[in-house]
């Protein structure tokens, strides 16, 4: 980069551009006609898989010629993205891959110093950068130290640190805990203030976001622009359609709450007793002295903060973890004939039976190289006849919408459809107990209805729900009993909030009743 | 999963100070003093130099242990076997049936031991001293390394702690649908093989995640990058590796001179 390269706000130029990803028959983007002047701050919306990232990919310059196919023109001041690098900073999802250094100042530097910029030039920059994503420390803080939403607001200031006219931010809450994404949009909305860059953001959740940006962009599959104006306009005249589409849109309700099918709370399944659980090397245990039971029938949340435990007790209660001290126990009315009752000393194969456990990184927990034997591997290893399981393996595909994929490796799915299958891989044993761990992170409107429907149904068919969320409109929405966890404790659950009633209250959850003593 | 490393020293201490290329040359002249005798006193008088330096860094013994284990670990293998198999000669010291060990077995086996952990502990402390980000500058700033193999060497490493949590998962990910080895050893295998193969595929997919954002952040887009931090060699950086040098070749002339020297494979 000399001197002599553009200052400001850049401007975006898009004619008849389009991408196909090397080995894809469909284009991820086509026939794209759009134009961006300095300083407009835009909303890019659309559902999943309508090229959000593809596009941003390109103009950031990422997009490798020799992995796919380009058509059109794609300009960033009147210059192509590749040549123009620098000019434009890229803000990605998963802020733990995106830290480069050690040390945060360093992490900050490393744009600047690639771009050439001189090191005094470079620590200043650093220290504006620092103060203006407000980085509560110093420049030698180690990055890993860093909670999700202080990563990702120490990236943004390494992103602003290049000086870029152009900020790209492609749905950088969506990994994170409320309060970081909180603070991560506060961030944006005060480094945008000042309309000294322009700024393309993809956002599902449009809400939090509509103050930031004077105008929306709606994208449709493979067929370009397909709304483009300002947000009042936009939403009031094409709301109902884009939450169809999958979009957030402020004022189109999610869902009344979706109550139990009358039936009392069935027996309990699986029983946490004083259980408690400390990571090696952890100065403080992750779970302490918790007690719980889930019922058949019943949708127990598990909610608190980041580091509260939520996760740590769920994967207790699905028998994937060896509580210590205390135990987690699988009754007889789960499996009568389990040789021993404490979970996680069950064999894999009963626990599979009996237990289904969705994980919060989908790809974790795939183990085949296509959707169809991804759904069958389950109910053949639990011992289910051939012909039986493909039957349920077609009317699984069927209720996940995936029939078009089943040939599909699971790795190559949009990031809602690994959600839905790997929902779908839990439940193919037709497991008494679900146990989900934050099941609808970063999805869609569509998707997050979708797995409402689907597990609300499966709860009203006697299933024992148990989810680790910081959903609080999913917990409101299916819930019928909550825990709430503070520094690996259950604690009380708060009055009134969410619209679950949980008639049994937070005392029967300390303190379940062990059947037999 | 414990990352080899990174420093777990006291940044203020006095070793950390020491530029890292000068720890490394230093580590390295150690070895090469080491590596061509199986004497007992080169090792001990630059063992006992090593562990002196140890206060000084502000390392817990527990800490070190845990990274040193290995070394520990192979130091007393290597003791017992040549003790076990080896012909020492000289008077039998232990006789316990079929084990019959002499005072020549003992003390060839207690040298190899000594040999291997004075060889290897100064290389562990200069990596528990250092930074890995200085390390990196110095390669791309005095040994001329490009930054590109440096820069990404570096970034990768900052991705090792994260394979630990992802293969806890992928461990429990496989319970969960049924897959255990129980007590089958074929199977074990091959669920073990497996598991690593998704942990391959978890490990690459984050490393182009990341390369994806290093891209983002212009990495390699201009001819003449910067950098943000100068790691000059000072003149107590070339004091510490000539005392350095002077002390491995003083244990080794004393050795010489008490006669103890001998050449490895003689």
């Amino acid at each position: 980069m000399t001197g002599a390269a553009p200052r400001g706000p850049a401007s975006i130029r898009i004619r008849g551009w389009g991408w196909r990803h090397a080995g894809r028959r469909a284009w991820a983007l086509r026939d794209l006609d759009l134009s961006v002047e300095p300083g407009e701050r835009v909303l890019l919306l659309g559902p999943s898989g309508s090229g959000k990232s593809t596009l941003l990919q390109g103009l950031a310059g990422l997009l490798d010629p020799e992995s796919g196919e380009t058509a059109g023109a794609l300009e960033i001041d009147g210059v192509d993205p590749r040549l123009s690098r620098g000019r434009v900073g890229l803000v990605m999802q998963d802020p733990e891959s995106q830290l480069v250094m050690g040390r945060a100042g360093d992490d900050v530097a490393f744009g600047p110093a690639n771009l050439g910029v001189s090191r005094d030039e470079i620590w200043f920059r650093v220290d504006a950068a620092l103060a203006a994503v407000g980085f509560p420390y110093g420049r030698d803080h180690p990055t890993g130290a860093l909670s999700g939403g202080e990563q990702q607001r120490l990236v943004l200031a390494g992103t602003i640190a290049m000086q870029p006219g152009l900020l790209l931010l492609d749905e950088p809450t969506a990994n994170l805990d409320p309060v970081g994404a909180g603070l991560v949009r506060e961030t944006v909305r005060r480094i945008c203030a000042d309309r000294a860059r322009t700024l393309l953001l993809v956002e599902h959740r449009v809400a939090e976001v509509l103050d930031l940006v004077d105008r929306v962009v709606v994208l449709e599959p493979g067929r370009g622009v397909r709304v483009d104006g300002p947000p009042g306009e936009v939403f009031d005249t094409y709301g109902e359609a884009l939450a169809a589409m999958g979009v957030w849109i402020p004022g189109v309700p999610t869902r009344a709450r979706r109550a139990p099918s009358g039936r009392a709370p069935g027996e309990s399944l699986v029983e946490a007793v004083h259980a408690g659980f400390r990571y090696p090397g952890a100065p403080r245990p992750a779970v302490e002295d918790a007690s719980l039971a889930l019922r058949a029938g019943t949708a127990t949340a598990l909610v608190g903060p980041n580091g509260s435990g939520k996760s740590t007790l769920a994967m207790l209660l699905a028998g994937l973890a060896r509580p210590r001290p205390g135990e987690v126990i699988g009754t007889s009315a789960l499996a009568g004939s389990a040789r021993t009752r404490s979970l996680s000393r069950w064999p894999a194969r009963l626990l599979a039976d009996h237990v289904g456990t969705v994980f919060q990184d989908p790809e974790h927990q795939f183990l085949t190289s296509t959707v169809r034997a991804e759904l069958a591997l389950g109910p053949s290893r639990v011992g289910v006849a051939p012909r039986e399981v493909t039957g349920r393996v077609d009317d699984l595909l069927a209720r996940l919408h995936l029939d078009h994929l089943a040939t599909a490796n699971p790795f190559t799915l949009s990031g809602g459809e690994k959600r839905r299958l790997s929902v779908g891989t839990a439940i193919a044993c037709r497991p008494h107990v679900l146990v989900l761990d934050e099941p609808t992170f970063g999805q869609d409107r569509r998707t997050w209805l979708e797995l409402l429907d689907l597990l609300a149904g499966l709860r009203d068919a006697g299933s024992d729900l148990c989810l680790a969320t910081h959903d609080e409109a999913f917990v409101a929405a299916l819930a019928d009993e909550i825990a709430v966890l503070d520094q690996g404790r259950i604690g009380q659950r708060p009055t009134g909030g969410a619209g679950a009633s949980a008639s049994t209250g937070a005392a029967d959850l300390r303190r379940p009743d062990r059947p037999g003593r | 999963m414990t990352a080899l490393i990174g420093p777990i020293a006291r940044a203020d201490s006095a070793l950390a100070q020491v530029h890292p290329l000068a720890k490394l040359g230093a580590a390295t002249a150690v070895m090469l003093a080491l590596l061509p005798t199986v004497d007992p006193v080169t090792p001990a008088i630059l063992l006992a130099v090593t562990l002196g330096l140890l206060p000084t860094t502000g390392i817990r013994l527990g800490a070190l242990l845990r990274r040193a284990w290995p070394i520990l670990l192979g130091a007393v293998s290597v003791a017992l076997a040549n003790a076990l198999y080896g012909d020492g000669g000289g008077r039998v010291v232990i006789d316990v049936g079929p084990l019959e060990l002499t005072a020549g077995d003992v003390s060839s086996g207690a040298t190899l031991g000594l040999r291997l952990i004075a060889i290897a502990l100064p290389g562990v402390l200069a990596f528990a001293t250092t930074d890995p980000t200085d390390l990196a500058d110095a390669l791309v700033q005095q040994l001329r390394l490009p930054a590109r193999f440096a820069v990404g060497a570096l970034a990768a490493l900052r991705l090792v702690p994260l394979l630990g949590a992802d293969w806890d998962a992928i461990r429990r990910a496989r319970r969960s649908r049924g897959m255990a080895a129980g007590r089958n050893p074929a199977r074990a295998t091959g669920i073990f093989a497996s598991q690593v193969f998704t942990l391959l595929v978890a490990a690459i997919r984050r490393a182009s995640r990341l390369a994806t954002a290093m891209d983002a952040r212009a990495f390699g887009a201009a001819a003449h990058p910067t950098t943000a931090r100068d790691l000059p060699v000072k003149p107590g950086d070339w004091s510490f590796l000539l005392v350095a040098l002077a002390l491995t070749l003083a244990a080794t002339a004393i050795s010489v001179t008490l006669g103890t020297w001998q050449l490895v494979l003689t």
